[in-house]
């Protein structure tokens, strides 16, 4: 019996069930707090036809830019891409489909969908390419569009500290879409940098409590720095 | 004379309030940061997740999980709050910041703004922009007053894909600092040695210019 505790000892018991043409979530702000061992895992797996929904997509070699290698990807949903030339190539030839996202609209998605409610309205991307074909209403004299939740197969979700309930923690700005993300997948799997002995997080300190995590692997984290800038004060490299 | 990019900034650094919370875009609005008057305090938000952003890190305090929306090294400053993204639109949407300052490829004289598509080149998406314009209580456009083949980005109708409508306030450019407001754009200051003819001459939209229009002050 396992119980609660959800910490399993390999990528493929932490990705099992992964199967061609599902979605998957993922945490993460560019290449900050994602969860490199689970996408590293997606690769090997070589699962098609994936759809993903988040934030960006990586770098040419590095983060979900790893998936694009062997065209594993279907269709993104994220708010900002470009950053790989691989991704402009790939979506230029149509082997690639982007539904660009407001960054807002997309956390809300997101969240909504972890919720349990499959739309809302927002303000954002009203009278934009972004409203186009959705709905509309007027409260209080706005107007506003309604945008549906986003739920997937699974949830790829980078943590700083867990417990073995799954109870997590994030650090810094790591944590950005990451607890959301969490929310919204049928199976959550975390890659964190540690795990701790239960009771080790206070229990009004957790960020993610466990109930919303399937899945835990302790993982090897580069960390890789997109943009490194110093202070003036400091000798720029 | 036009003004350099960071006379831009610093006439935008005179907008900000004390105690204001406010969200800068990426290029001249994040040079703003440099000329927070002396006498004020003010918290930057980075919608990634960070309330309070501080200046950019020694080799030293570099974190690879301390960066800014532009995706850039940061540190946080003294009472700075970091959460997640849902939370830092909750934020932006709910019309908590006091100010945005963003940059723009057009504005028309109906406040609408088009910052983020070019139709025809490769399209890599608005990030935070739309969440942005929809949600502050105040939005100011920084750009240049004309593109480099000297048309106007200052229109009676944006021709480009919009990022919001309605919603700019004010426009500082390297000519003139403009308010949007019945339809229109009013001239309200110029830059230092700049004529109201040319400002008359390189905005497109509909102009309304007072007998007395100050030059900028430094």
């Amino acid at each position: 019996m396992a119980g609660f505790n959800k910490v399993v000892d390999s990528y493929e018991a932490a990705m099992a069930g992964l199967q061609d043409n599902m979605t998957v979530i993922a945490g993460g702000f560019g290449l900050c707090g994602i969860p490199e061992g689970l996408i590293a895992q997606i690769k090997k797996m070589n699962t098609k036809g994936l759809t993903v929904v988040s934030n960006n997509c990586g770098v040419d070699g590095f983060g979900l830019g790893l998936l694009l290698e062997e065209k594993q990807i279907k269709k993104m949903v994220s708010s900002y891409v470009g950053e790989n030339a691989l991704f402009e190539q790939q979506l230029l030839n149509g082997e690639l489909e982007v539904e660009l996202t407001p960054q807002g609209t997309l956390a809300e998605k997101m969240r909504a969908g972890g919720a349990g409610i499959p739309a809302f309205y927002t303000a954002t991307g009203f009278g934009t390419p972004v409203g186009e074909g959705k709905e509309s209403r007027k409260f209080n004299g706005r107007d506003y569009i309604l945008e549906e939740s986003i739920t997937g197969d699974f949830a790829i979700v980078k943590a700083y500290k867990a417990d073995r309930y799954g109870n997590c923690i994030y650090r810094h700005t790591a944590q950005n879409f990451n607890p959301m993300a969490a929310t919204a997948g049928k199976i959550t799997v975390l890659e964190v940098e540690e795990i701790v002995e239960p009771g080790e997080l206070s229990p009004s300190e957790i960020h993610t409590p466990g109930i919303y995590v399937d899945r835990i692997i302790v993982g090897k984290f580069e960390k890789r720095i997109e943009r490194k800038i110093l202070s003036s004060a400091s000798n720029n490299q | 004379m036009s003004l350099s990019r960071e006379q831009i900034a610093m006439r935008v650094a005179q907008e900000f309030g004390d105690g204001h919370y406010i969200n800068l875009g990426i290029g001249i609005p994040t040079l703003a940061a440099n000329y927070v008057a002396d006498d004020i305090e003010v918290m930057l938000q980075s919608e990634n997740g960070l309330l309070g952003m501080g200046p950019y890190p020694t080799e030293e305090q570099v974190d690879a999980d301390m960066i800014n929306a532009g995706k850039e090294t940061v540190t946080a400053a003294t009472g700075a709050s970091i959460f997640n993204s849902a939370e830092s639109f909750a934020m932006i949407r709910g019309g908590h910041v006091d100010l945005t300052v963003l940059g723009a490829f057009e504005v028309d004289c109906h406040g609408n703004i088009a910052s983020w598509m070019i139709p025809g080149k490769l399209i890599k998406g608005m990030g935070g922009a739309m969440d942005l314009v929809a949600g502050a209580q105040n939005i100011i456009v920084t750009m240049t007053h004309a593109d480099k083949h000297g048309n106007s980005k200052l229109l009676e109708q944006c021709t480009l894909p919009l990022t919001g409508v309605n919603c700019i306030n004010k426009i500082i450019t390297d000519l003139a600092v403009i308010e949007v407001k019945d339809g229109a754009f009013h001239l309200v200051e110029r830059a230092p040695g700049v004529s109201i003819d040319e400002i008359k001459s390189k905005t497109a939209g509909k102009l309304v210019v007072t007998d007395n229009v100050p030059e900028m002050m430094f």
